[in-house]
């Protein structure tokens, strides 16, 4: 009770605060991310479209 | 925050009695890992040499595959190779942690965790395997599935804390790629791509008891039965030549059994006589000074032996083929 009372007055200490470096790396790893995913999805297109071919528009519905 | 137990950080750990304890607890705050620190998870310079061999499996193996199926393959046998280094580094943290040459590694150093490397390495096995199924076919797939399985539990696991013959067994993981890359274009697992499979199983014992001979005390301190460690450095200059010796006629085999031409003949007989010499060298040295120096250079020249002869089997091919269309 009284720790939630102390996270009260002091709300600006809870939780983690990332320092400038931490924040740095964070969005550079979710660049790598982005731009992973982003590579995936281009390379399964090109792939589903080669092994396929014009046949992937061609099916029973 | 929560201190992660060492036994959390390094799941290898109570494995090796001689091992040092990690080098530094482990919390739970939030990663400073870089993106660099997961491509060094991945070992980008084995990565390097499993990339040259699987292509000139894929390459060489008769039959058509289209271009970006085959680019499509190798990223997946690439991608499998770096997430089965990155299950090694998560298991080998301990084992990092205490020698010179792995110990600025993202986990010993701290800037990745050993649940982050676990996370990533069995993400990437999985989606390159099944990736691999799907663009490929499923006996690619399998092979590379085993691969991984048997680097990272046979190898990494298993025999590299267990016996000196850690490098002959594990060796083989690392002579997989070009008999995935064949079974990627034929379907199947042939002569030709088993005699590819032989030279790099017979090329990395040398090529790593070269570098352990300079290293031993590193293995020693971290508790791996290493050659040097267990049998001496005597025996493992003798093991080094004897393994060279089978070797330089297997360099040959692709030459003599057709799918190689001429070009790669001469290349293979004269880079594995030097290989041959190199190791005639340092068997004869002994502990003569510059001992140390020998094996050093055979380390290096071991590198380079097995990308020219991939490289030379790979262009001769392609230029046969070039030729061919052109006829």
């Amino acid at each position: 009770m009284d720790d939630n009372k102390d996270a009260g007055n002091n709300g600006e200490q809870d939780g983690i605060v990332l320092t400038e470096e931490q924040k740095r790396r964070r969005r550079a790893r979710s660049v790598a991310i982005g731009l992973a995913l982003g590579a995936l999805v281009l390379l399964f297109y090109v792939v589903t479209i080669v092994k396929l071919g014009p046949g992937v528009l061609r099916r029973p519905l | 925050m929560s201190l992660m137990s060492p036994s959390a950080m390094s799941p290898g750990a109570h494995l090796g009695a001689n091992l040092a304890q990690p080098v530094q607890a482990q919390f739970a705050e939030p990663s400073l890992a870089g993106v660099g620190d997961y491509i060094a998870l991945l070992k980008p310079r084995v990565m390097s040499l499993v990339v040259v061999t699987g292509l000139v499996g894929i390459a060489v193996a008769p039959g058509h595959l289209h271009p970006v199926l085959g680019f499509a393959a190798l990223l997946c046998i690439a991608i499998g190779a770096g997430a089965s280094g990155a299950l090694n580094m998560w298991y080998d943290a301990d084992i990092d942690a205490v020698m010179t040459r792995t110990r600025t590694r993202p986990i010993p150093a701290g800037r990745v965790t050993g649940s982050e490397a676990l996370a990533f390495g069995m993400t990437l096995s999985f989606g390159s395997v099944v990736v691999l199924g799907l663009v490929a076919n499923w006996l690619a797939a399998g092979l590379l599935a085993f691969t991984i399985f048997f680097y990272v539990v046979i190898y990494t696991m298993w025999l590299k804390r267990s016996t000196p013959q850690n490098i002959v067994i594990g060796g083989a993981a690392g002579a997989f790629p070009p008999m995935i890359g064949w079974a990627v274009t034929t379907g199947s697992v042939s002569l030709e791509s088993i005699s590819l499979f032989l030279i790099i199983f017979f090329w990395t014992p040398p090529h790593f008891w070269a570098l352990a001979l300079l290293k031993s005390d590193d293995y020693a301190r971290a508790g791996v039965p290493m050659l040097p460690v267990v049998s001496g450095r005597a025996e493992t200059r003798k093991q080094i030549l004897l393994y060279s010796v089978l070797l330089a006629p297997l360099g040959v085999a692709p030459w003599l059994m057709g799918f190689a031409g001429l070009t790669y003949g001469i290349t293979a007989i004269a880079g594995g006589a030097i290989f041959l010499a190199l190791a005639l060298r340092l068997f004869r040295a002994g502990e003569a000074p510059g001992s140390d120096k020998i094996a050093k250079f055979l380390f290096g020249y071991s590198i380079l032996y097995l990308f020219v002869l991939f490289a030379v089997l790979l262009i001769e091919n392609r230029v046969n083929v070039l030729l061919g269309s052109i006829g």
